[in-house]
């Protein structure tokens, strides 16, 4: 026997040996005023080595041969940076595991015969655009209410100018490693958008450059929070559990302080 | 007064009403308890109803005692304002909902705690509050405490009930500092210590009561005279 089909051979039967079928239910909503339902779909042949988003794929390369409608699910970069998929899977917003995005879950996270339930994140501010996709244009207008600094336009700056002390500067970057998915507010049991707002204000709170609108920022993002419908935070930490970024709820107490600070002072 | 409604208004405002309120009632939870312990004096009340007298009497106590229903009743409104806002924020639940995979026992029934201690206190205040202070009765605070807890539902209601305030306050404790932005990993264990002691040692020093009078306290002279047991 040569030796490359004797490797050919050794991985074959690890991979048939692994192989696996699912049932999937999956919310099918064709459009915003749509009353949507579940769809039972049958999967075969799932490699564990698949990530979550490529069983869909498979599934709905199925689905356009049938004739089908392909299942309608936001993703971007595949590899958890961009914060476009998200999907509630088996009642974990992004799936089973810690600190992953949809698209980093892999099917070996599954067992052969699992019924796997993929639902659209829920919440009252996130409406179902289609099947799996939602609007999440609620944290764009989030962001303009305050989640910025304002810079004068000119020449680069030096990086270097401003001095930031190193435990600070990581703090700083715990909190923007954020990529907004929405995770914090599918999982969280009141649809609370608070640890979003608290990284983004968390973020900006510990650099120099968000100082000068440190307070403006703190009330008008809060505010914009409570307008777009968002619930409270009733400290779950459900958020911190399920974010891909496993942003800290720390930054929650900072959120608070910071809100505090500028309605009372 | 604009800038105070508008802050309750945010999402932030009701819950700093919420946290300050709660670590007003634990703090009265501290002295009550304290209070308590002099029912073990094992002098037949003398001690404990020299207390009571001072209390009614005191007119400082007199004006927490009215500050206290004020946190009371500003804590459960707010909770439940916040409880109504945040089942409005998800209009269509989840077919499947693994909450109990990310978020602890105690965090996930603090409504529902809240509502059943609710309830204890409309029995506690309607058992001792009502007579001792309203209507007036011939027993004296002692008494009552030993009639009362001759009878084995209301001991194990109230039992029922400690446990339910244990698991409260074990979320509640520290989700009030959070809230006020007090938390900081640096006396995170600090804090942790402090809130065992809110969590379990008071609860469980609440509980010593009924378990006592009901288990191990033969009757007073006078309890016998009123027919009790």
């Amino acid at each position: 026997m040569q030796k490359s089909d004797f490797y050919r051979g050794t991985i074959h039967s690890l991979a048939s040996s692994t192989i696996m079928n699912l049932t999937l239910k999956i919310w099918r909503q064709r459009n915003r005023d749509d009353a949507g339902k579940f769809a039972t779909y049958q999967i075969s042949n799932v490699s564990p080595d698949m990530s979550f988003l490529e069983m869909l794929d498979v599934l709905n390369v199925d689905l356009i041969k049938k004739g089908d409608e392909p299942v309608a699910f936001d993703h971007d970069c595949r590899e958890g940076i961009c914060g476009s998929c998200g999907l509630m899977v088996d009642g974990r917003a992004h799936g089973p595991g810690r600190g992953v995005a949809t698209c980093q879950v892999h099917m070996r996270s599954f067992r052969d015969g699992d019924v796997v339930v993929i639902e659209p994140w829920r919440a009252g501010p996130f409406p179902v655009i289609k099947d799996l996709i939602v609007d999440r244009t609620s944290f764009d207008r989030i962001m303009q209410a305050g989640g910025y600094v304002s810079v004068k336009t000119g020449g680069a700056p030096d990086g270097n100018a401003i001095p930031i002390s190193k435990h600070v500067s990581d703090e700083a970057f715990d909190a923007a490693a954020c990529i907004g998915c929405g995770a914090c507010v599918a999982a969280c049991p009141n649809s609370s958008a608070m640890l979003f707002v608290a990284a983004k204000i968390s973020h900006l709170a510990l650099l120099p450059q968000g100082g000068p609108e440190r307070k403006a920022r703190a009330l008008r993002m809060v505010e914009q929070m409570d307008k777009e419908g968002f619930g409270n935070c009733s400290n779950n930490y459900a958020c911190e559990a399920e974010c891909p970024k496993e942003i800290s709820v720390a930054h929650i107490a900072r959120l608070n302080r910071e809100f505090l600070k500028a309605k009372l002072t | 007064m604009n800038s105070l409604v508008s802050f309750y208004r945010s999402s932030i405002g009701k819950k700093v009403v919420m946290s300050l309120t709660g670590l007003f009632l634990c703090l009265f939870l501290v002295e009550h308890l304290v209070g308590n312990l002099l029912l073990f004096a094992n002098d037949g009340g003398h001690l404990y109803e020299e207390y009571s007298q001072w209390l009614v009497s005191n007119p400082v106590i007199r004006v927490i005692e009215v500050v206290l229903f004020a946190s009371l009743f500003g804590h459960a409104l707010s909770a439940l304002v916040v409880w109504i806002k945040n089942r409005r924020a998800r209009p269509v639940k989840y077919a499947k909902y693994r909450l109990d995979e990310n978020a602890e026992l105690a965090s996930r029934i603090t409504m529902l705690g809240g509502s059943v201690i609710f309830l204890f206190l409309v029995v506690h205040l309607w058992s001792f509050f009502v007579p001792l202070r309203v209507t007036g009765t011939t027993m004296t605070a002692y008494q009552l405490v030993v009639q009362k807890f001759s009878d084995p539902w209301f001991c194990a209601f109230y039992l029922f009930a400690l446990v339910v305030l244990g698991y409260h306050l074990k979320h509640g404790f520290q989700s009030a500092f959070q809230t006020l932005g007090l938390m900081h990993k640096k006396y995170q264990w600090l804090l942790g210590l402090t809130a065992f002691v809110f969590w379990f040692v008071l609860p469980a020093g609440f509980a010593s009561l009924p378990v006592y009078f009901y288990f191990f306290s033969p009757p007073t002279p006078s309890a016998v005279v009123l027919g009790v047991q």
